[in-house]
């Protein structure tokens, strides 16, 4: 920091190796678990996984004999839906938190914050016995309204910190000018919070896309999304951790993708109310 | 929705309307995501806390008889649930502090400067954005008796004779997860340490320096105390987050060799699942949940504060 003028040499042994083996430590499981998905099956128990020769016979496998594509698509859509309705509804409710004053604003804001502490059990159970009375169980909007109980309360909150940077002199500026309160929100205000809809938007999809333990109970032979299929995997291929590496690989990477995209600002996004307190 | 067209300050009947409009307008901006809220959350807890007071197996639907608090008086004499609480103990002291620290060296590393800055500090947060269940399957082949690296290397360095079948010995199986989680959540403590600790002003510690204090006691002294408000609220929703987390274990062990690897969300949901007693399962979720209150409670009110 301010210590003047440091050797690169003491740089590199107080800074960049420490990352070094922090960074080591992240990305080895990873870098092990792909290592291994690029191995031949017949190689792996004989000589280990290995940089050279690498094949893709594994991923062929995945998706010829296990079916991930189908999974993918359960992922895909229960996801989407979970964006679409988190989002829809957690705008409008935003926009209200961040510009009015009304009786009840911090009892009900704080709600939104307090259902994301609760346990998963206390509405995975209640939820199963519902789904099973609607006859709901197995169809993707079991699973959407599911994801949509973490959704919406966190939609909420990021979408109400990120109107809450538009200066308010924006809405009133639009209404001077003559448009209604709706009008200002919906031509002036959305418009600005397009970054931070879109964030929120994909950080809704990462975690519909990783959820498990929802996609377990509610979900069944129709609706198996993809982390659903891995578990599974595991049970059933039991030693062949060629293909159960691949299937890993394969069922991270949409969310790794996208989450290394949009990273910058949605950390930032996360941190900032922790920031202030 | 219509009255929106209805010019704001227009004669003095449409006037009223308007102020009406006014005052109704942020609830009804609110309406939709509170209402579906409740459906979906608050109506569901209120039916567990309703199960947990009534003999509910799931294989006789028919019975649904009112027992009272018979379901949390047997939790208390119920062995596996002080094994589940002590294991749920366990896994918070260790896995919170752990991440804490981990993340703490790392977001001072990340605040020096150095070339691949930036690269590093989006590779740290990889862990963050896996599944639960790839990162469950990638450490339990980490973990593996025969052919896992962990073994192969602690071997090879001569730390261990024989391979040890991490998962499924009872006596490493808990730690081996509480290792695993520890990797999923630092990078969070590290991020949000590192966006305190660029909070803190620069010309602190060049004060600080042409008063001639230690690298060591401006650490102590500025960075420190610099970061404990970020530090505190990352603690206070980590052991909230650790404790609720089951996903992993689930997929690693699914609570055993016996009951070695059991807390206490993990035994609520695993008696709904594999017994299909949701009676039982959901006083267990119950109790949980009021243990953890405290914290929960300490949380909102930091936060609170923190929309002020």
């Amino acid at each position: 920091m301010a210590l003047g003028r440091k050797s690169t040499l003491r740089r590199v042994l107080t800074v960049d190796l420490p990352m070094l083996a922090i960074l080591a430590f992240t990305l080895g499981p990873y870098l092990w678990m792909l290592l291994t998905s690029l191995t031949a099956e017949s190689e792996l128990f004989t000589r280990g996984p290995s940089v050279f020769d690498l094949v893709w016979s594994n991923y062929e496998r995945l998706f010829a004999n296990v079916g991930f594509a189908r999974n993918m698509l359960d992922s895909l859509i229960v996801a989407v839906g979970t964006v679409v309705v988190g989002l829809t509804l957690s705008v409008t409710a935003a926009y209200s938190f961040s510009r009015f004053d009304f009786r009840f604003k911090k009892v009900l804001l704080m709600q939104f914050l307090l259902i994301n502490m609760f346990p998963l059990v206390l509405l995975i159970l209640p939820l199963f016995v519902l789904m099973r009375q609607l006859g709901l169980l197995d169809t993707h909007l079991a699973l959407i309204v599911a994801n949509s109980t973490i959704a919406i309360p966190f939609s909420v909150w990021m979408m109400t910190s990120y109107i809450n940077g538009i200066p308010k002199s924006l809405d009133e500026a639009a209404m001077t000018d003559g448009c209604s309160r709706l009008q200002a929100m919906r031509k002036v205000i959305l418009p600005l919070c397009a970054p931070g809809i879109i964030a929120t938007g994909i950080y809704i999809f990462i975690t519909a896309w990783n959820e498990y333990l929802y996609a377990l109970t509610l979900g069944g032979q129709n609706v198996r999304p993809i982390t659903v299929a891995v578990q599974t995997m595991i049970g059933e291929y039991q030693v062949q951790w060629g293909l159960l590496t691949a299937g890993g690989i394969v069922g991270a990477l949409p969310a790794t993708v996208l989450f290394l995209i949009v990273q910058r600002r949605l950390v930032g996004g996360l941190t900032q109310g922790a920031v202030k307190g | 929705m219509t009255t929106t067209s209805v010019p704001e300050q227009e004669g003095p009947t449409s006037g009223r309307r308007a102020a009406l409009w006014r005052q109704v307008m942020p609830l009804a901006l609110l309406s939709p995501a509170v209402l579906v809220t409740l459906a979906i959350v608050f109506f569901p807890m209120i039916q567990t806390a309703w199960m947990s007071l009534h003999n509910y197996v799931l294989f006789r639907p028919k019975n649904f008889d009112w027992v009272g608090l018979q379901n949390y008086f047997n939790i208390f004499q119920d062995e596996v649930f002080w094994i589940s609480l002590r294991h749920t103990i366990l896994w918070i002291v260790i896995t919170v502090p752990a991440q804490a620290l981990l993340g703490l060296a790392t977001a001072l590393l990340l605040n020096q400067k150095f070339p691949w800055r930036p690269l590093a500090r989006a590779l740290i947060i990889i862990p963050w954005a896996l599944p639960s269940v790839v990162i469950a399957l990638m450490w339990a082949w980490v973990y593996d008796s025969n052919y896992g690296i962990l073994n192969d290397l602690l071997l090879r360095v001569g730390i261990l004779e024989t391979s040890i079948p991490w998962l499924a010995n009872p006596d490493t199986a808990l730690y081996a997860i509480i290792l695993t989680l520890t990797w999923q959540g630092f990078p969070f403590f590290a991020v949000m340490i590192l966006a305190g600790l660029q909070s803190i002003p620069q010309s602190y510690y060049e004060a600080a320096s042409l008063d001639g204090a230690t690298p060591w006691r401006q650490f102590w002294h500025i960075t420190l105390p610099g970061i404990s408000g970020v530090l505190f609220t990352a603690i206070l929703l980590r052991t909230i987050w650790v404790a609720n987390s089951m996903d992993v274990i689930f997929v690693m062990t699914g609570g055993g060799p016996g009951y070695s690897t059991y807390t206490l969300p993990l035994y609520s949901f695993l008696e709904a699942r594999t017994n299909l007693d949701f009676g039982y399962g959901s006083a267990l979720a119950m109790t949980f949940t009021l243990m953890l209150l405290g914290i929960v409670v300490l949380y909102l009110k930091r936060s609170a504060k923190a929309v002020q």
